[in-house]
């Protein structure tokens, strides 16, 4: 972009604290003509779960409106895709949504085999169900943690990261990194099942389920946290497809709509599982769908390991991947909705475009609809609920 | 000299009863020290509780078990840089902790420890008690109001309103507890001691009274005085997932800590006034059932019993230390430390000091349940809304509080009402 481009605008210093987002100049009615409040919440804020800035316009403790400011954490990451290989991009999407990286490393592993068009072996797609249900357990429990923790109730959020930590055990024995996993690769996965891999994840399945009823005697029937979830931020179906919302925001809204579901990969076609879906839409029946998500991954996990087949783990993949002039799109069910992958292939070994649609970045826009007309204390609980991660936000 | 010690010691008056300046300065004395010690102790205590409800260890490095922590938390708050920002409106902003500190401490003036342990025993004493205790308030909205910022600003009108609205519920269930002081005698009383007195000549603790309304009427002050400490799960004015820190956003070093000190200072001072009205002060448990010299000194021995129990803790983990040079420390310091307790227990065996003490014992115990409610309720509880808590305070507490005012005052009149009935029949 040049000087002369229309729009353009020298960024100066002042951009950094600019409250002008808002339309503070239009006087929305407050209780006794109070004069308005714009308040700053983040990027330095315990609550917006990293670097998010919310600008708040507030009457009192209501929300009149908010505005979102995001890019504190962008670092060009589908820009760093037009300069790698696309072995060599594998594992800059671990970096994105952090929290669930081996989903993001599973749909660009996908969409790239798409491209290729290979499929990868049965036993790599077993091995890649397994982990990223994991992954999904493991996402779903920070963000049970940090929700609660938001809503004051201190104690989940260590019991969430006790259990945790029996997942990232079996990342690590798998592949030797713990969150950035970069587990798989395009055409399969690399890495064979370790010895007692099946052990470990029925193990893990077992000491879970009792886990996850002791969180949900902290919380599902606690007075005060149905008071604080019960009808707040609610968001109906059509808003939720107006605005692209995905994931378990979009199916706590009633939407039966998941993807493994609605458009199989991998293997889900060969397993037996709920989807999980809301009735009202608020906060309340969003924690109840990922807590019931929880326990159809563990459900998935325990097919999987008992139908875990025998058989290669890698497709015939070339040495150096030069897929064909050609574009795909592909999207897969992370923890937090709709993970899709765009890549625009020139026929050489980097890819000319890489564009990703991180569902974090989508479910953010519907917090000013869900917001308005709370109270302060609901914008972070909204927040939690969510469940963004600010490195898929802004990449 | 000694023997003036010796007779003062003896007799059964408080300093503000004998009029002695002398006697008042030395208790006020030992008692601010106190506080301040029950403060460390709490922080250690939160911390560790806390820490063991959520699976961890808490603080570990420094001294054994991190009983040092405190200490160094303490002493890293005072080398502090002392930090006023620039746009506030300093000396509101200087004397806010200054005033939350010094009404939270002022409260004891007539907290009874025993029936001579106290500074001075006022006629009015928990009226004045709940008017110096909601002077606080007035220290927050100082300190929100000067930091001149947003976040310090909402925590100070957050934590006024409800402040306020809470006071209400918790005055109504100390007039219950002033009500049934005045059942026997026909004359009630707001002293402090005068209220822990009634309950020994009636034989039983409030809480137990006209059961089930002196439980209700505990209840309401119970909730009540977790909303006023602000504490979890009323702590909003420093919910610190919505506010940072809420009032004391903008503070540090010595200031910060003043607020810290002031609000475990204000928890237990309303832990003091519930086990004042509601759990009998001063006296010991079961003094119907349990009677007799024997149960007397046996109670008597509880204060040595405890402190030979923590000693022999100390002493066991001391066993338990690994052999290690890095350790020596750690373990010899932890050794003295329950050596030290030992010897504590030891002196409060002799006949006339455990008389004397136990009074204390047994209040400071009471006052524990409390606290340790506190660092409970912390752990299990996610915090209310704004709007929650004002609908919890004026729509729950306050007609409960109502309620069992009036129950209360009626059942207190049944003897006169049926006494006036029967004159009036035929």
């Amino acid at each position: 972009m040049g000087e002369n481009q229309p729009g353009y605008r020298e960024w100066t210093m002042s951009d950094s604290t600019r409250t002008d987002y808002l339309d503070l100049d239009t006087k929305d009615e407050t209780f006794l003509d109070a004069t308005e409040l714009v308040l700053n919440m983040g990027p330095q804020h315990p609550s917006t779960h990293g670097v998010l800035r919310v600008i708040l316009k507030l009457d009192g403790e209501k929300v009149l409106g908010t505005e979102c400011v995001i890019g504190y954490l962008h670092r060009g990451v589908e820009k760093i895709g037009e300069n790698r290989t696309y072995a060599m991009f594998n594992p800059y999407v671990d970096r994105m949504d952090y929290v669930a990286s081996v989903s993001n490393g599973l749909g660009y592993c996908e969409a790239v085999e798409k491209l290729l068009n290979v499929e990868a072996p049965p036993r790599a797609q077993y091995i890649r169900v397994i982990l990223t249900e994991l992954c999904r357990i493991a996402s779903h429990q920070v963000w049970l943690g940090t929700h609660a923790l938001d809503i004051g109730a201190l104690t989940p959020l260590f019991y969430c990261f006790r259990d945790r930590e029996e997942i990232l055990k079996i990342f690590e024995k798998y592949c030797g990194a713990r969150l950035t996993t970069h587990a798989f690769r395009i055409g399969g996965c690399i890495y064979e099942a370790y010895d007692g891999f099946e052990q470990d994840c029925q193990k893990f399945c077992d000491a879970f389920l009792p886990k996850l009823d002791e969180y949900e005697e902290l919380l599902t029937t606690n007075r005060i946290w149905v008071r604080r979830t019960k009808g707040v931020g609610i968001l109906n179906p059509e808003d939720c497809i107006a605005l692209g919302v995905t994931g378990p925001v979009l199916r706590a809204a009633g939407v039966k709509w998941d993807l493994r579901r609605a458009q199989p990969y991998e293997a889900y076609k060969d397993f037996d599982f709920e989807i999980p879906t809301g009735l009202n839409g608020d906060t309340y029946d969003r924690y109840l769908v990922r807590i019931e998500e929880m326990r159809q991954s563990v459900r998935i996990i325990r097919q999987a390991v008992e139908g875990l087949p025998q058989g290669p783990i890698m497709a015939k993949v070339p040495k150096v991947i030069k897929p064909p002039v050609g574009e795909i799109y592909h999207s897969i069910e992370a923890p937090k909705g709709e993970l899709g992958y765009f890549i625009v292939s020139d026929g050489s070994t980097q890819p000319y475009r890489v564009r990703v649609r991180p569902p974090s970045f989508v479910n953010l826009q519907a917090l000013d609809k869900m917001v308005r007309g709370l109270l302060v204390a609901d914008v972070v609980a909204v927040i939690g609920t969510l469940d963004i991660v600010l490195g898929e936000v802004d990449r | 000299m000694f023997d003036a010690i010796t007779k003062y010691l003896s007799s059964a008056t408080t300093p503000g009863e004998a009029g002695s300046i002398f006697w008042a300065t030395i208790y006020i004395l030992i008692i601010t020290a106190g506080i301040s010690l029950s403060v460390i102790a709490m922080n250690w205590l939160e911390r560790k509780i806390l820490a063991h409800m959520q699976i961890r260890l808490g603080p570990m490095r420094v001294g054994p078990h991190g009983l040092l922590q405190p200490f160094a938390d303490a002493l890293k708050l005072l080398i502090k840089e002392d930090i006023i920002p620039a746009e506030a409106d300093k000396l509101v902003f200087w004397s806010a902790p200054v005033v939350v500190t010094m009404t939270a401490f002022t409260t004891f003036l007539v907290v009874p420890f025993g029936r001579t342990h106290a500074v001075t025993d006022m006629n009015i004493g928990i009226l004045f008690m709940l008017g110096v205790s909601s002077l606080g308030v007035l220290g927050i909205i100082m300190a929100g109001w000067s930091s001149n910022s947003h976040y310090p600003l909402m925590g100070s009108l957050r934590s006024s309103a409800q402040m306020v609205s809470y006071e209400i519920a918790m005055g109504l269930a100390i007039i219950c507890a002033v009500l049934m002081t005045s059942l026997q005698t026909g004359t009630g009383t707001l002293s402090m001691i005068g209220i822990v007195e009634a309950q020994a000549s009636q034989h039983t603790w409030f809480i137990f009274k006209f059961f089930p309304l002196g439980f209700l009427a505990f209840g309401v002050f119970a909730i009540a005085m977790v909303a006023e400490t602000n504490r979890a799960p009323f702590d909003l004015p420093e919910a610190e997932s919505e506010l940072v820190a809420g009032f004391h956003t903008e503070y540090s070093g010595f200031r910060w800590s003043l607020f810290f000190l002031a609000e475990y200072a204000a928890m237990l001072a309303v832990s003091s006034i519930a086990v004042t009205l509601w759990l009998g002060g001063w006296m010991r448990p079961f003094p119907n059932w349990l009677s007799g010299s024997i149960w007397n000194l046996a109670f008597s021995l509880f204060p040595a019993l405890t402190l030979f129990v923590l000693a022999g803790l100390c002493l066991l983990g001391t066993a338990r230390m690994p052999k290690i040079p890095q350790m020596k420390i750690q373990t010899v310091g932890l050794g003295i430390f329950g050596l030290l307790l030992g010897f504590i227990g030891l002196v409060l065996i002799i006949p006339g000091v455990r008389e004397r003490v136990q009074d204390i014992y047994w209040f400071v115990v009471k006052v524990a349940f409390f606290m340790y409610m506190y660092i409970w309720y912390r752990g299990t509880f996610p915090r209310y809304r704004f709007d929650q808590l004002m609908k919890v305070g004026w729509k729950v507490l306050l007609p409960t509080g109502l309620a069992v005012l009036i129950a209360t005052a009626l059942w207190g009149l049944l003897p006169q009402i049926s006494s006036a009935i029967v004159g009036v029949l035929p």
